[in-house]
């Protein structure tokens, strides 16, 4: 555990990603294969399954400081990470372990992920006495199942590539999917030759960047394919040895979740590999994403939800056609191979063909062509268009310059600033979590939550503003004065009933302080209803 | 609080000794100042007459000036002021820090100012002080709050050091200019002498002298500006206040490393928030448990909590059955994770 909390000081002391690149590198030098499974299974963000409860953790970290209960949450409100809390409140410990993170977890996280409370209480305690305050902090992390560093598969991947003098994009396929914290999969990862899958095996996803300001002077429309870009789940969807596996673009596998879209794929051919987007879909158009999460959300799902939010996979590329891996093939051969697939497999006559059918690219010959599909995008409830360069290969990850997202301009708001809570990670301590409120008959009603946007001066500002203007208190959340006008960005609305001001606002975000803005100018709800009115129309 | 009105009072301009007829490091101008120690949040200028302990002299002097009306008093020795008794005893904090003993009518209040129990070369250590009101500070009353050992933390800024200069990396350590900057250094001149050469923030070099007219055996140090063009500072540690981060003055390093000293960096969001490559946790104030300690050393009949967080350990003091409440100020020294520029 002490190598790997070492690793953790190192990735979370440095945004410089040489110095990442390095500190997993000398990790992986000096670590087991077992070690370096587990490092690298939890580093791409897996978790342990079962987590420790935090109930458990609470209860044992109170007996372990002997404080009241209640100074406890003060003093978790005020640091804003438990695992932090709890590290840093135990008295330092006299009688350290030395087991590795693999020991860690066979000798002390299984026996834990095994009992009930009260016992994993006293395993708990047990296991602090055994680590330093950072080591514990990493093990918490690793306990709670939420160990963020700032390292993403792409970095993990490098670092590997580099240590084994494998190729990247190959460690990049083989980590592609689920990966098992064993060292036969450590051995499958750094074998010698090229092939890498299991029949499950996805690949890894292209990912797109948004368009920089200037590209109407530096991109030439002809070298691209326009596409909606649609507000749904982006997903794989395998067909090998007669059978169908969708994986999610956190790679997590998605069976059982849409069983209309696995049976429809039955009549794929073998060796195919599609990606596109799932979407609830009736009719003619979408269903807002809400009704595709009510999907999501079950393991599965009954006959009835299955009328309510029917779902189809629109495919917009193919990544492995008889077999064979052609992700370097030019995206206008991968799609003329893609659409000869989808009418070869799925005739006109078959229901099936709507469930799995290919999103429809087109070209243009000038930008502002372009820009008046973009602009019909909310219309056909999509959330702005994909450009595609002809002549480029199915990249991994997020690579430059092959796929650009062109979204809608949000919608905006000003709003007024009534509750405020602590902030996390980062931001831990200051108050950076925010509740919006607009106007509706002269009262302000709460409409949105944002915590992004604000530069950290700025946030410096509004903390002590916070501070000192706070009207009450509800547990950690502070009820303001009325005072701020903020701009709130969002990408969608939609009437909730389970939202005091009777709206639901997608990904909203602070754009910037209005300063120029007294409260009484902020806008009315009534505005935010003519929105939803207007799209709805 | 009633019962302690004779001896202290909460005024508009600070806390204020009608006994006495003075004010304990006070926010606005009066006739009598009493100041524990000479960091800007304390002693303030504008005063008629000043009194402050004997070695905090050429500290108050650099930071009010010389013209000032001071009068100073060794540790441990009375003055009468009015009717009530006045009394220094050793803070810890910084050079001259001092807890303001004061007696009345056979009642004793103490006011600690900022202080802290770990070991400090460059002033002389805490003492407990029996009062019936004791009036503390609570800038890390926190149960978060442990300070490692000083040995322990300079252990940690030296590898750092060696690490950056093997890489040819500059290492500049930000510490407050008074108290901790000389900290460090008296502790970094004790041990090996060859670690490699430190320059000081032009910003030091004021305090560093006072530091030496008062008697501590501090090695002198330039100015990094002062450095002739061309200074190779790969294999250097530099001092500089907290408000140098910011500041072009950093352009004269290529590489760097930076760090800071600081009780906030025991915690990850405050090290995160300030881009810092690397916190040590190095305090000049009582973490959670020596501010317990001290509180159960003076054993005082009433507690008044200032400085921080002062609702949350008034409380813990009351639920352990000590008579405890928050004292609300209007000037807060240190206050979740900004410090004050010294």
């Amino acid at each position: 555990m002490k190598a790997f909390a070492e690793l953790y000081q190192r990735l979370d002391s440095t945004t410089k990603t040489t110095a990442k690149v390095d500190a997993l590198i000398a990790y992986l030098e000096s670590a087991n294969a077992l070690d370096q499974a587990w490092a690298i299974y939890f580093l791409l963000g897996n978790k342990l399954k079962p987590s420790v409860p935090t109930k458990a953790l609470r209860t044992a970290a109170i007996e372990a400081a002997q404080i009241p209960e209640r100074l406890f949450e003060e003093t978790y409100q005020w640091v804003g990470d438990l695992a932090e809390t709890i590290a840093n409140i135990i008295p330092a410990s006299r009688r350290l372990e030395h087991g590795s993170l693999s020991e860690w977890i066979e000798l002390y996280y299984q026996p834990l992920s095994r009992v009930e409370l009260a016992e994993q209480v006293k395993l708990l305690l047990d296991c602090w006495q055994r680590l330093d305050a950072q080591q514990r902090f990493v093990f918490n992390k690793l306990l709670t199942g939420n160990l963020r560093v700032g390292v993403n598969a792409r970095l993990i991947t490098k670092a590997i590539a580099e240590w084994s003098s494998i190729d990247v994009d190959l460690i990049a396929h083989r980590l592609t999917g689920q990966w098992r914290p064993t060292t036969e999969a450590m051995s499958q990862l750094l074998e010698k030759g090229s092939e890498a899958k299991s029949p499950s095996q996805p690949y890894p996803f292209c990912l797109a960047h948004s368009l920089p300001a200037n590209f109407e002077a530096t991109l030439d429309p002809q070298d691209f394919y326009a596409e909606w870009k649609w507000d749904g789940i982006r997903a794989q969807l395998i067909r090998r040895n007669a059978t169908t596996f969708i994986w999610s673009r956190g790679e997590e596998l998605l069976a059982g979740r849409f069983p209309e879209i696995e049976s429809a794929a039955a009549g794929l051919e073998d060796g195919v590999v599609l990606d596109g987007e799932i979407l609830a879909w009736r009719d003619k158009a979408p269903l807002p994403f809400s009704e595709l999460q009510r999907r999501i959300q079950r393991k599965s799902v009954s006959k009835k939800l299955m009328q309510e939010v029917p779902v189809r996979f629109i495919a917009f590329d193919v990544l492995e056609h008889q077999a064979v891996d052609i992700r370097s093939l030019a995206f206008e051969q991968r799609r003329a191979v893609l659409e000869a697939l989808i009418a070869k497999n799925y005739p006109e006559s078959a229901e099936v063909s709507q469930t799995i059918c290919v999103n429809q690219t087109r070209t243009a010959a000038t930008w502002s062509e372009l820009a008046l599909q973009r602009d019909q995008a909310r219309e056909v409830r999509a959330e702005g268009v994909m450009i595609k360069r002809k002549d480029s290969r199915y990249e991994t990850g997020r690579v430059t310059g092959a796929w650009w997202k062109w979204k809608l301009d949000p919608f905006t708001v000003d709003a007024v600033l009534i509750y405020a809570q602590r902030g996390h990670g980062r931001r831990a301590s200051l108050y950076t979590d925010y509740t919006f409120a607009v106007w509706s008959d002269g009262v302000l009603v709460p409409f949105a939550k944002a915590y992004s946007g604000l530069t950290d001066d700025e946030i410096r500002v509004v903390d002590r503003w916070i501070r000192a203007n706070t009207l009450q208190k509800f547990g950690p959340v502070h009820e303001v004065k009325p005072h701020w006008v903020m701009e709130i960005a969002f990408e969608n609305v939609q009437l909730s009933t389970r939202h005091k001001s009777g709206v639901a606002v997608r990904f909203p975000r602070i754009v910037r302080i209005r300063d120029d803005k007294k409260i009484e100018d902020a806008d009315r709800l009534q505005s935010i209803l003519e929105l939803v009115a207007a799209r709805q129309g | 609080m009633a019962r302690f009105q004779h001896l202290l009072q909460v005024t508009p301009a600070g806390l204020y000794c009608p006994a006495g007829d003075f004010y304990i490091d006070p926010w606005r101008s009066v006739n009598r100042a009493i100041i524990t120690h000479a960091h800007s949040d304390h002693a303030r200028s504008g005063s008629a007459h000043y009194l402050a302990a004997d070695p905090s002299k050429s500290l108050l002097q650099l930071r009010l000036g010389m013209d000032i009306d001071l009068q100073t008093l060794p540790y441990g020795e009375s003055l009468t002021l009015g009717e009530a008794v006045v009394t220094f005893f050793p803070a810890g904090h910084i050079l001259g820090a001092a807890q303001i003993r004061i007696e009345h009518r056979g009642q004793i209040a103490l006011i600690t100012g900022d202080y802290k129990l770990q070991t400090d070369a460059t002033c002389t250590p805490w003492e407990p002080v029996a009062c019936h009101l004791m009036v503390t500070e609570s800038t890390f009353g926190l149960p978060v709050f442990h300070w490692p050992s000083t040995a322990q933390i300079i252990d940690e800024v030296i590898l750092w050091w060696q690490e950056n200069q093997h890489a040819k990396r500059t290492s500049v350590v930000f510490a407050y200019s008074v108290g901790k900057a000389q900290r460090i250094l008296m502790e970094l001149s004790q041990r090996s002498s060859g670690l490699g050469p430190v320059w000081l923030h032009g910003a030091m070099l004021g305090p560093m002298r006072a530091y030496r007219d008062s008697g501590v055996k501090l090695p002198e140090y330039e100015s990094a500006s002062s450095a002739p063009s061309g200074t190779d500072f790969s294999s250097a540690l530099i001092i500089a206040p907290p408000s140098a981060q910011q500041s072009p003055w950093m352009n004269r390093f290529k590489e760097v490393s930076v760090a800071s000293a600081s009780g906030w960096m025991a915690i990850r969001g405050t090290r995160r928030r300030r881009n810092l490559d690397r916190g040590f946790v190095l305090s000049d104030h009582v973490d959670w448990g020596d501010l317990n300690r001290a509180v159960d050393l003076c054993n005082p009949e009433e507690l008044w909590v200032t400085h921080g967080f002062s609702e949350t350990f008034a409380r813990y003091q009351n639920e352990k059955g000590r008579n405890a409440l928050p004292l609300k100020t209007e000037f807060q020294g240190e206050v979740d994770g900004e410090e004050v520029q010294a």
